[in-house]
């Protein structure tokens, strides 16, 4: 039983370490299939946390409602922003792809830092996020007091201070304006979503074994968590079966071929990072919002060169792209939970080289000894339209 | 590579366009620093102080660029080869461990004037071997060496935690480092040269590993520019094609290319380590290995380039620690920025003032320029 309880809490952490990895490979893949290199994605990442815990630590601190949810939008604006710097250099102005990465990466290592000092000092962190203003945990009590206290009631916001600017009025507004049809659409999805899942609970609470497979690896995690999972199959969807991802996969291999047809290959391409500043952005805000309760400095510590080195390992494809990272997330819960432990027959392996392993395996995938992991063809090479 | 840039006279494409860059780059650094609330002429005043004000901040400035050159050199001696070295900090990290082996062993047995050059070949040659498994993997395997090399940092990074942590830790020790090295493995200082120029110097690390970082500058255009094998990466970086036809082996320039490379990177590990700390702790690289790729971009990958832009560096490095004490709201990390800024516009983005100058040049001079007035757009 209690190897059962160790089993399923690796299994779990694994799970919350992955979802950061699985959000940047996947943003990787949108790019590189359109041709495009991105080893930016840890600045990315970075920034997009940055920014995130920064707007909503600030939305916090003015009682706004919805504080996650705009450091969610904030992180998603700095974040394609930054993939937008990406793509102007290396689609339009046709520079080398990895300087620009290497650039993004310092850029958002030290303004992270420098404007988190200046604007918070607390040494590089942001104001903690108290628990209301998080993507928190969806837990049974949770879905319970959800559906307990559902309303389609037109989402109520404090009433304005005295002295309050119309600045402020005039964003409120917006807010409603923004928030409430998505209040009606996913208010009501939600609702019968966790109505089912409490249904399944009632059900599977007498199993053994089953029930605490769904109580703690399938529900107990963020919304942005199970976001990031339902972007796998959307992502094979988007990529096999939609013009959009032929075209995106096509511009990857032989953009000329692409141009001929008549369709933009800047324009193209600049979907293709754009869609992986969100999914970045998303990825930051998981870490900062969800996952700790705001940015720490450098929080992303190689995250992003785990999810490119994932990204290799699973040969550039959407579901592979997932085990990659659920592999590389449970070699990191493991360093977490059995530092410095003895295996049997193995000795002791020092956490270190638990550490280095996805980089160690991805070497050795690179060089064809497992498999042959092949590239898109026309990745990193700018295209030059013929005169 | 298609260029379909037209020509331009040399002291535009080598002089003008990057120094707009470059003042491009400095002008975003700057709003960073309105956005901090800092006022960015008296942040440059203080910059320049501090690194110039005085021959211990001079010292101070030149240690920091011995580092750079090095790195620089690595960097730029890969991009000759057309082959880009992002392993340069993995290289000079674990190269750490051959100034150990050979400080720790011999420390008190020899004279520095013995160890050092047992040291210099000892650092190369494990930051060669660092670099020779990507380039290896690269020309046999056909594995990319952006991405091999990426991992290797790491793949270092881990080695030397272990490796301090469990292994060079002298028992009973808490802090991960070696133990400090005995006499036999301190380098002199140079301050004397810059007394000798009638400034003061107080204590400063500036030692003569910078004037083996000026060595290897010479060497490294006496190598690019004036030795068949020189001729041979250039060509190969160039048009790998034309290499190919030309009978130059492909394996060979990228494995000889990256080992020369990996083993500049490895020299920069002698500066800290055997000329400032006497031992070797962990992150001593601190950086450097990105900040060769600025300083290889900067310079143009040329020797006559790099030194100064390392010198450059080494400035922002020793006057960023002097505009720490000065404006609390600016740290060292101001530096990791524009080093970013430089890399964005001088790398990646170094064409985009070409047309305009293009531009300029074409109204102003049609013939100079030899590109029809009407013509703005590069493509």
């Amino acid at each position: 039983m209690e190897a059962w309880t160790a089993l399923i809490q690796i299994l779990d952490a694994t799970i919350r370490v992955s979802v950061p990895l699985l959000l940047a490979c996947l943003a990787g893949l949108y790019s590189e299939r359109a041709g495009v290199f991105d080893i930016g994605l840890e600045g990315k990442m970075l920034a997009g946390a940055f920014v995130g815990a920064a707007a909503a630590a600030t939305a916090a601190s003015a009682a706004f409602p919805g504080a996650a949810w705009l450091g969610l939008c904030a992180a998603i604006m700095i974040s394609v922003f930054l993939a937008l710097v990406h793509g102007f250099a290396s689609i339009t102005n046709r520079g080398n792809q990895i300087v620009s990465g290497v650039a993004i990466n310092f850029i958002a290592a030290g303004s992270t830092i420098i404007l988190g000092q200046a604007w918070f000092r607390q040494g590089g962190r942001t104001p903690a996020l108290s628990a209301d203003h998080r993507f928190n945990a969806i837990e049974i009590g949770t879905l319970r007091s959800y559906v307990d206290s559902f309303t389609l009631a037109f989402p109520g916001f404090p009433a304005g201070a005295a002295g309050e600017s119309s600045f402020v009025w005039l964003a409120r507004g917006i807010w409603v304006v923004v928030a409430y049809p998505f209040q009606l659409l996913f208010g009501t999805l939600g609702y019968l979503l966790a109505w089912v899942l409490l249904g399944v609970d009632a059900v599977v609470q007498y199993i053994p074994f089953v029930s605490d497979v769904f109580r703690e690896l399938i529900l107990g995690h963020s919304l942005l968590a199970y976001f990031a999972f339902t972007m796998v199959p959307f992502t094979w969807w988007v990529l096999y079966r939609t013009r959009f991802g032929l075209r995106l996969r096509a511009v990857g291999e032989n953009p000329g071929a692409v141009d001929t047809a008549g369709i933009s290959v800047p324009w193209l391409r600049y979907r293709a990072v754009i869609c992986t500043g969100l999914l970045t952005g998303v990825a930051g805000t998981y870490l900062a919002v969800s996952q700790n309760a705001g940015f720490v400095k450098d929080m992303t510590a190689g995250k992003g060169f785990i999810a490119l080195a994932a990204l290799i390992f699973a040969k550039w494809k959407p579901v592979p792209a997932m085990f990659a990272c659920l592999l590389f997330g449970f070699l990191e819960a493991l360093s977490i939970r059995y530092q410095g432990l003895a295996w049997p027959g193995i000795g002791r392996v020092p956490v270190q080289f638990i550490n280095a392993l996805p980089f160690i395996l991805t070497v050795i995938l690179l060089a064809g000894f497992i498999g042959k992991a092949i590239p898109p063809r026309a990745g990193g090479v700018p295209y030059v339209k013929e005169r | 590579m298609s260029t379909p840039y037209a020509k331009l006279p040399r002291w535009v494409d080598y002089g003008l366009i990057p120094a707009i860059n470059l003042a491009v780059a400095f002008f975003v650094a700057g709003l960073v620093v309105m956005l901090v609330g800092e006022n960015p002429l008296s942040a440059a005043v203080i910059l320049v102080d501090g690194a110039f004000g005085g021959g211990q901040n001079i010292a101070y400035t030149l240690f920091y660029a011995t580092n750079f050159i090095f790195t620089g050199l690595a960097v730029a001696v890969a991009f000759h080869g057309g082959l880009f070295n992002i392993g340069g900090e993995g290289q000079a990290y674990i190269a750490g461990l051959g100034v150990a082996i050979v400080a720790l062993s011999l420390d008190s047995v020899f004279p520095w004037w013995i160890n050092f050059p047992i040291a210099i070949l000892a650092s190369a040659a494990v930051g060669a071997f660092w670099a020779f498994i990507p380039a290896y993997l690269q020309a046999k395997r056909g594995s990319h060496i952006v991405i091999t090399t990426i991992m290797f940092n790491f793949i270092a990074a881990s080695t030397m935690v272990y490796m301090l942590v469990d292994v060079l830790k002298p028992a009973g020790s808490m802090a991960p480092q070696t133990r400090t090295f005995l006499d036999g493995a301190h380098l002199p200082k140079l301050n004397w040269l810059l007394e000798a120029v009638g400034l003061s110097v107080r204590s400063a690390p500036l030692n003569i590993t910078f004037l083996l970082a000026l060595v290897m500058a010479f060497l490294v255009w006496l190598l690019i520019w004036r030795t068949k094998l020189g001729y041979e990466i250039r060509t190969f970086g160039y048009s790998p094609k034309a290499a190919r036809y030309a009978g130059i082996r492909e394996a060979r320039i990228i494995i000889v290319t990256m080992v020369i490379s990996g083993a500049l990177a490895g020299m920069m590990a002698l500066n800290p380590i055997m000329g400032d700390q006497h031992r070797v702790a962990l992150d001593f690289v601190t950086g450097a290995g990105f900040v060769g790729i600025a300083v290889a971009l900067m310079g143009r990958s040329h020797p006559a380039g790099i030194v100064p832009a390392a010198i450059l560096f080494g400035m922002l490095y020793q006057g960023g620690a002097e505009l720490a004490f000065e404006m609390p709201n600016i740290s060292r990390d101001m530096i990791v920025i524009i080093q970013g800024l430089v890399i964005l516009f001088a790398g990646a983005l170094e064409h985009m003032f070409r047309p305009w100058v293009q531009t300029v040049f074409a109204t102003l001079a049609p013939r100079a320029a030899g590109v029809p007035a009407t013509s703005g757009e590069g493509a």
